[in-house]
């Protein structure tokens, strides 16, 4: 496709060619270390920066004319920055669009794993708003990258080990820590801690893009990846205890909606796709209607 | 029955049009013209060309007017058009030495070459409002001004080339080395001075001005005295390949600030002068000053002073904080939803509440509810 059949004087998916090159050069340093942080030279979008702009620019970067993108947020393809952030490709790059999670080639996603598992055929591409999993042990970037390069992961178990003898837990809820492939200790993005183990020995291409810190990593299909715990404490993925009360999913990350002012409440599945598809093929929760 | 909330496409349409009648107001007043912006609000658009990193008084002025003033929103614009321009090649280094000066003062001496020219300052201003001003048509002010003094052709040499002469002040050494260009690679730390440079003039006003503020009142004393500051118009040149020699292709006007700063020697150097400096586009001169101050307040460890351990001389701290596009991002997205990560949060709090509620008795560890 010329970027003249679509919107514009914007080059196709926005970006310059130039830029695109840069960027997949930093994928493709990525893919070649498993969650080893590529510094790459992030472009001002035109949308702010910690609304996506590292996941929109490796989308850009990724994308071709005969792809489907699916772009989704909290799990939902209907939240206003999914919307906008498939309004955008669809203008500068003119694509298909889906919501289906197998229907697509490429998802962009922000803080969560779609239920369905993905495919070979599939890259999954994460918006990333703090890349360094030391961050908040270590706010130095120049300590932190001398940290990874001499595999000093010791702070980080410290951490974890404090979490436990104050709560009895590890209390990290969500961008839980993970070892990639027995090197590099890598931040999954805020998803929540149930997701993680959907990161491992996954088939799909996933890419992480932080664009205002100006990061870009990688899982190659079928990495191995492992979420930072202890023997006597092994990590749990957790969720609400609860089925879906509209699909009645008993397997799916759930969203807390509350209902009234007497504490009404209602555990629906965070993934809408996954959820409308249950109800499409007859399941039922406790508060669904048959669809 | 609950219904998953839907519509996200049609609030967003709504809101943007809402936006838009907001941005224009009050229809039974004029509408602002970008020509009367560029005019009559000239430091705004000076802040938003600087900050923007791109030196064009229209599309400045356009942003402001579409950012309903709001210029960080403003600055933002003129960087995501920015980005997209294709690059033809770089100018020669201006010389701010021929700088035609509008205005131009020392405070290190009271008379030098060139003399100390006020041109258009607040500094001895009464502010007082001028309620003349909020009157229909009170334009005569610009007639009681003198007519503006024509740009003295008389040569302005930088203040600091005197204390040369004598050694007193440290010279830096020409170099021909490309400078860095962070728009172009991630910045990589430690900055040089040339890079440090480029963060900083893109730097919010507002950061760089605590920071240097901060250094004046102790956090990284650097005793700065303003050696000069001049504003004017520089002619840019570009080397033509085809030609084989520069051509003018056009001008700008700079705000350029030198600092003089002690300097207590060390065990290689006598005492001597140093400088910090800024350059900043348009009039900008609480811009350029600040600048300074945070550069010399930076250079400590090639001048091989000992680090007071202060934010303005922590370079990662500055320079990474410096961008008001940045920051105003990540700051703000904090709205955006966040429902998955506190659901996931809201279990955890609830599981440990309960862990903590069941085991009371425990004499060593009292229940703790400390929310992170």
């Amino acid at each position: 496709m010329s970027p003249g059949d679509s919107d514009s004087p914007y080059n196709f998916a926005y970006l310059d060619e130039d830029t695109k090159r840069m960027i997949r050069r930093a994928i493709l340093k990525g893919v070649a270390v498993p969650g080893y942080q590529v510094p790459f030279a992030s472009r001002e979008m035109p949308m702010p920066y910690g609304w996506g702009t590292g996941g929109v620019q490796v989308t850009a970067a990724c994308l071709v004319p005969e792809d489907r993108l699916k772009v989704i947020d909290q799990g939902a393809d209907d939240t206003t920055n999914a919307v906008s952030i498939r309004k955008f490709f669809e203008r500068t790059a003119g694509i298909a669009t889906t919501e289906t999670t197998t229907e697509a080639s490429l998802i962009q996603t922000r803080h969560r794993i779609p239920e369905t598992p993905l495919t070979e055929d599939q890259i999954l591409v994460y918006q990333v708003p703090i890349p360094e999993p030391l961050r908040f042990l270590e706010p130095r970037e120049t300590e932190t990258r001398k940290m990874h390069a001499l595999e000093d992961y010791g702070l980080m178990h410290v951490k974890l080990y404090e979490d436990i003898a104050r709560h009895g837990a590890i209390a990290t809820s969500y961008a839980y820590p993970v070892r990639v492939g027995d090197r590099y200790v890598m931040d999954p993005s805020p998803i929540p801690k149930f997701d993680n183990p959907k990161l491992s020995d996954n088939a799909a291409l996933q890419l992480f893009g932080a664009g205002r810190e100006q990061r870009i990593y990688a899982l190659p299909p079928y990495t191995k990846v492992v979420s930072l715990d202890f023997e006597d404490h092994p990590f749990q993925a957790t969720k609400a205890e609860h089925d879906c009360d509209l699909c009645g999913a008993s397997d799916s990350y759930l969203d807390e909606v509350i209902l009234d002012d007497r504490g009404g409440r209602m555990f629906v599945c965070s993934d809408t796709d996954f959820c409308t598809r249950r109800r499409a093929a007859g399941h039922v929760g406790c508060l669904g209607e048959p669809a | 029955m609950y219904v998953a909330v839907k519509g996200g496409e049609r609030a967003i349409d709504a809101a943007h049009a809402l936006l838009a009648e907001e941005r224009r107001g009050d229809t039974a007043i004029a509408e602002l013209s970008v020509a009367q912006i560029r005019e009559q609000l000239r430091l705004a658009v000076n802040r938003v060309m600087a900050e923007g990193s791109l030196y064009d008084p229209d599309l400045a002025a356009l942003a402001i007017k579409q950012a309903r003033g709001d210029l960080i929103e403003a600055i933002f614009l003129i960087r995501a058009y920015r980005t997209t321009l294709p690059r033809f090649g770089a100018s020669r280094p201006v010389d701010t030495g021929k700088m035609a000066c509008l205005r131009r003062i020392s405070a290190t001496f009271k008379d030098a070459p060139g003399g100390q020219v006020l041109g258009p300052t607040f500094d001895y201003t009464h502010r007082l409002l001028d309620f003349k001003l909020m009157a229909e048509g009170g334009a005569e002010t610009a007639a009681e001004a003198p007519e503006p003094a024509s740009v003295d052709p008389a040569p302005m040499p930088h203040i600091a080339e005197f204390l040369n002469r004598d050694g007193l002040i440290e010279t830096d050494a020409p170099s021909d080395a490309e400078p860095g260009d962070l728009t172009r690679n991630p910045m990589q730390l430690p900055a040089d001075r040339a890079l440090r440079m480029q963060a900083l003039t893109r730097g919010d006003e507002g950061f760089l001005l605590s920071l240097a503020y901060s250094t004046q009142r102790g956090y990284g004393r650097t005793h700065a005295f303003v050696g000069e500051l001049r504003i004017g118009m520089v002619e840019v040149e570009m080397e033509i390949p085809e030609l084989g020699f520069a051509v003018t292709v056009g001008e700008i006007e700079l705000t350029e600030c030198e600092t003089v700063n002690q300097f207590q020697g060390s065990k290689t150097e006598p005492p001597q002068f140093t400088k910090g400096y800024g350059l900043v586009f348009g009039q900008s001169e609480r811009k350029a000053i600040s600048l300074s101050l945070v550069d010399r307040a930076l250079r400590w460890q090639e001048l091989g002073e000992e680090g007071q351990g202060v934010p303005a001389q922590d370079q990662e701290f500055v320079l990474m904080h410096a961008d008001n596009v940045q920051a105003t991002g990540f700051l703000e997205h904090i709205k955006l939803p966040h429902y998955v990560d506190f659901q996931s949060e809201l279990e955890l709090i609830r599981k440990l509440r309960a862990e903590a509620q069941a085991a009371p008795a425990r004499a060593d560890s009292p229940a703790e509810e400390t929310a992170e």
